[in-house]
């Protein structure tokens, strides 16, 4: 279990290897990368703001909530902070286990737990305007949805 | 008098225009809810950081709480709006 919040990019190969390295016998390795999307906005930057030292441990408690409910055998979450330009990697979650299933569900599981409950705020500067982009109703219904199966 | 410190970031860091500051908090401060009301008499840019209480997360000593939380025990309370990582 590894989480890490940082300015600079990761190397999602890398990461990979070290993650099944750590895993040992594992049978399934998933990954999921996020990437800052242009849009129909326009958007030039995307500025992530945190606030440090929560913003790690929330990631830890996510991160230790997923090994409780699923057989893992490794993960890693790296989450980027400051400015960020489309097409670059904003977020990476990997997930190691035995089998595909438990891999698959606990990186959709971090993935929808990190959006809505770890201290990041991300704002959009497009060629219009910069604002601070709202939380959305969905990414709230997408995490509740692991408390109703749970 | 009680020694604290307060955070604010992103949209209500920036309505504020400062984003820590170290506050002497009267007795009668207890709850959240009542920090969020003396805070507000501070000044018109509080007052307009806090207009929409609904808007606000709460976090005493990085971790998530709500209005009505006591924070007589509490060295720092942190305002923000909803999360948006990933």
């Amino acid at each position: 279990m590894a989480v890490s919040v940082q300015a600079k990019p990761f190397d999602v190969a890398a990461e990979i290897a070290a993650v099944t390295k750590a895993a040992g016998d594992a049978g399934a390795v998933v990954s999921f990368t996020g990437i800052v999307r242009r849009g129909a906005e326009g958007v030039e930057t995307l500025t992530l703001e945190h606030f440090p030292g929560m913003t790690e441990r929330k990631l830890e408690e996510i991160e230790s909530e997923a090994h409780a409910r699923w057989p893992l055998l490794a993960s890693k979450i790296v989450h980027r902070v400051g400015a960020l330009c489309p097409g670059e990697s904003i977020v990476l979650v990997i997930t190691a286990s035995a089998h595909r299933h438990a891999a698959f569900e606990a990186a959709m599981f971090l993935m929808d737990y990190l959006k809505t409950r770890a201290p990041f705020w991300k704002s959009e500067r497009t060629v219009k305007s910069e604002h601070w982009v709202e939380a959305r109703g969905s990414d709230d219904e997408a995490a509740a949805r692991w408390s109703a199966e749970g | 008098m009680m020694r604290m410190r307060v955070r604010y970031f992103a949209w209500v860091r920036e309505r504020i225009g400062v984003g820590t500051e170290e506050v002497e908090l009267p007795d009668h401060v207890g709850t959240v809810e009542e920090l969020i009301a003396w805070l507000r008499n501070r000044g018109a840019r509080y007052d307009r950081a806090f207009d929409d209480p609904a808007a606000i997360r709460i976090a005493i000593d990085q971790e998530m709480a709500e209005p009505s939380a006591s924070i007589r025990n509490a060295t720092e309370v942190a305002f923000f709006p909803p999360m948006t990582g990933g």
